[in-house]
């Protein structure tokens, strides 16, 4: 029997970056094939790509045995593949009901709608996943878990052979994942195959026949979960020992900068935060995507104020209301969406350069241009920044500039603390390793700095400690030469499991 | 030109006209009609100082013709109760920037459109003032004309003063921090607000700035004539943002150059004047007013497209 789905060496690049480098899956009817890999490994993109999203560069897909040369999101949809994401992307304003019909119902503009059909087909597909969701209920009033149940019927309604779940239990209750794997192991028992993407190793155990490893866009193997145990599968997802191309740390660390005891913040899921940053020090923030570091980062600098514990500020205790009040107090925040929020695209880079100090002052502070273009200029020097001048819209440099002057405006206000979230996300090789040289010489210079980064080689070449963060709270503290499987092992939870 | 191009060919467009009219319509350069046309229009450029810096901050007000008339009728009943000039311009001033911040507090704190609250708040001015004064004319004491001043003089005085604070506002838009801040929160609220900016306060100071211009715009006009008409400010609000996106500042915040609001200005109050001087019927103004606007977005437009 042909599998469901046949992708061979697929492989595609977005600019200079390659994200999948020939990589192989297949999928059985009737089978649970979970997907595993560190952030950024490359899962996404082939889920892309098996959904007709992105198109590879090189390789070839089949369907239950036939090649799909050019697959587009209509045609996946067309042959059975439905992905049920993480947010769900239903209408929050129409019923549940209207929701189901829209993804089934081939409209025209003249369909005439029928409403005791649409009603009677709902209840029937919810019903078949043991939902207990009424029709009716506009989609708002759904519970996040409800909402991808919702999802699921919209696939089964579909008639889906292929079922992509991109960590589908991310925000579910013990209660409601049950609920969920018995959908998936229904899904299963009526042939359909299922990808399942979890980075919770105990769902992959419970529920997987087989698991695929991808590691830097590369599939690491296929593997039958009952021949694997925890650690094995682990080791396969970190793989090598990071490459010395870290420049290394050659700093003393001093006093304390930073200082969290207990500290949360229910709006934003953080809790029972300790942390310690020195003078001098590089501190990574470790974790998988959503473990709650940019949320805790946010709570450092008052974005999103805490309200437990306490934190201190080089010994003195503060309170963190707005980023006004961490700015005056030393911290610096380079935000994780630097094309979005890191420099203002529209306003000159000496503008974006100085554009923190201004809120110390009082706002009717008059402007020395000339001190102004000399203090951009010497960044610009100094960080070594490709651009025509101060004058040049921030919006006319490469991620990798724009990253450099984000880092200049804090630098400007000559901070005590500062916390880098992604600092070299989508940035080029060159501009990377240059990125990485300015934070040591920074933190040489007795700067603290607080890493977050999604890119394991990048928290241990740089950290000379590491928190590892899991569910909102640190579950880890490891030294800076801790091993890549023991960050991987905390960050998944293995913590007591895996010996180091 | 480069980076003024779009204020200087908004000014040529207008130095194509009065060319024109100094060509084919020379009247229209007799000094004391001129003069008078002029200082008619220096309350709107008043005005469009602080529009230039509601919409820069990527918000709007429309309730600043209710503004404008209110100011005038409490400006125009402290006059008539005999007060000293100090409280009646106090009066009018205080009275446009209570209205702002009505204004700016509704939209900074509870995040309201600003489309919506100005709306509101323009209706319901309009009809308060519709109420308390039923549409009388108010009679205003003789000294308070011209402020006292010979006409001439007077005039002079009101465009030197409105040139004076168009320049003044375009140094601190540039030189200022707080004027740094207003593009900022107009680019990128949440890139402002990591930089350490708060914006509902620049926002909240954007309206109260606005309304207080607005007083000042009022009691330009009042000491203009010797009657306050109650609806004086009737399509204030359309005339004055017309002049600021013909000046180019985008409605979508963030860009544009107070400096070219006043060709801008001076381009639309021209249209009358010059078909009057033309022969060409009266009826087409607004027609002409509403393509030289079409036309400046028209132009952004495709500026924008250009360059993305």
């Amino acid at each position: 029997m042909a599998p469901l789905l046949q992708l061979r060496s697929i492989t595609k690049s977005f600019g200079a970056v390659r994200a999948l480098r020939g990589v192989s899956f297949d999928l059985q009817p009737g089978e649970v094939h979970a997907l595993l890999g560190e952030n950024g490994a490359g899962k996404s993109t082939l889920i892309k790509v098996i959904t007709g999203a992105h198109a590879p560069d090189g390789g070839t897909l089949a369907v239950a045995g036939e090649a799909v040369p050019h697959l587009t999101p209509a045609k996946a949809h067309a042959l059975g593949i439905a992905c049920i994401y993480q947010q769900p992307a239903l209408f929050p304003d129409l019923s549940v009901a209207e929701n189901i019909a829209l993804r089934l119902e081939k409209t025209t503009p003249t369909h005439l709608v029928r409403w005791p059909e649409r009603h009677v087909r709902a209840a029937e597909l919810l019903h078949r996943i043991g939902a207990e969701i009424e029709p009716d209920a506009e989609v708002r009033t759904l519970s996040m878990p409800e909402q991808q149940l919702v999802e699921i019927a919209c696939a089964l309604g579909s008639g889906a052979r292929i079922v992509i779940m991109d960590e589908p239990t991310a925000s579910l209750t013990q209660k409601e994942q049950h609920l969920l794997f018995a959908v998936v192991r229904e899904l299963r028992a009526s042939g359909v195959g299922v990808i399942y993407i979890s980075h919770r190793l105990e769902e992959i155990f419970a529920l997987a026949d087989r698991v695929t490893v991808l590691r830097d866009g590369e599939s690491v193997g296929t593997n039958r979960v009952a021949a694997l145990n925890e650690t094995a599968l682990i080791r396969l997802m970190v793989g090598r020992e990071v490459a010395a191309i870290y420049p290394p740390s050659e700093s003393a660390p001093g006093e304390v900068v930073l200082s969290l005891r207990g500290v949360g913040c229910a709006a934003s899921g953080v809790h029972d935060i300790d942390l310690e940053v020195r003078t001098g020090e590089v501190v990574g923030l470790a974790g998988l995507v959503g473990a709650g570091r940019t949320e805790l980062a946010r709570v450092i600098f008052g974005l999103t104020p805490a309200d437990a514990g306490e934190i201190k500020l080089s010994g003195r205790l503060i309170a963190l209301r707005e980023p006004r009040d961490a700015i005056a107090h030393g911290v610096g925040y380079v935000p994780e969406d630097r094309r979005r929020h890191g420099v203002i695209f529209e306003m000159p880079i000496a503008a974006n350069t100085t554009m923190a100090i201004h809120p110390q002052l009082f706002p009717g502070a008059w402007l020395r241009l000339g001190a102004e273009r000399e203090l951009t200029e010497s960044f610009l020097r100094d960080l070594a920044v490709k651009t025509s001048g101060p004058e040049a819209p921030g919006g006319s440099l490469s991620g990798g500039n724009q990253q450099k002057v984000a880092l200049a405006r804090w630098l400007a206000t000559k901070p005590k603390l500062l916390i880098l979230d992604e600092p070299t996300q989508g940035v080029d090789v060159g501009a990377k390793g240059e990125i990485h040289k300015i934070i040591r010489r920074l933190a040489k210079e007795g700067l603290a700095v607080l890493l977050i980064s999604s890119d394991l080689p990048e928290i241990l070449g740089m950290s000379d400690r590491i928190a590892v963060m899991r569910g909102g709270t640190i579950v880890a503290a490891l030294p800076g030469h801790a091993a890549a499987h023991d960050v991987m092992a905390a960050a998944l939870g293995q913590t007591g499991k895996v010996a180091a | 030109m480069g980076k003024y191009s779009r204020e200087l060919s908004v000014a040529a467009v207008l130095g194509v006209l009065l060319i024109a009219l100094a060509i084919f319509a020379p009247h229209f350069f007799t000094p004391q009609p001129l003069l008078s046309r002029l200082a008619s229009q220096m309350p709107a450029l008043v005005a469009a100082i602080g529009m230039t810096c509601v919409l820069l901050s990527r918000q709007i007000d429309i309730s600043i013709g209710s503004q404008f008339s209110l100011c005038a009728v409490i400006a125009g009943l402290l006059a008539a109760a005999k007060l000293p000039l100090v409280v009646v311009i106090a009066g009018a001033l205080g009275a446009g920037a209570a209205m702002g911040a009505l204004n700016g507090a509704l939209v900074a704190w509870l995040g309201l459109p600003s489309i919506v609250v100005t709306l509101a708040t323009m209706v319901t001015w309009q009809e308060t003032l519709r109420l308390w004064q039923q549409g009388r004319l108010l009679n205003l004491p003789a000294g308070l004309q011209w402020l006292g001043f010979r006409q001439t003089t007077g005039q002079f005085v009101l465009m030197a003063f409105a040139f004076a604070l168009v320049a003044l506002a375009a140094w601190a838009l540039r030189r200022v921090a707080a004027g740094r801040f207003i593009y900022a929160v107009g680019s990128d609220v949440e890139a402002a607000r990591l930089a350490g900016i708060e914006p509902r306060r620049v926002t909240f100071g954007v309206f109260v700035l606005m309304g207080l211009l607005v007083g000042v715009a009022a009691v330009m006009n009042v000491v203009q004539s010797p009657q306050v008409q109650p609806t004086s400010g009737d399509g204030f609000e359309l005339k004055v943002i017309a002049a600021v996106v013909v000046g180019g500042v985008a409605v979508t915040g963030g860009r544009g150059r107070l400096w070219g609001v006043v060709p801008g200005l001076l381009l639309l109050a021209s249209v009358n004047p010059a078909l009057t001087h033309f022969h060409v019927q009266a009826y087409w103004e607004k027609a002409i007013q509403g393509a030289v606007i079409l036309l400046a977005v028209l132009a952004d437009g495709l500026n924008r497209r250009r360059q993305s």
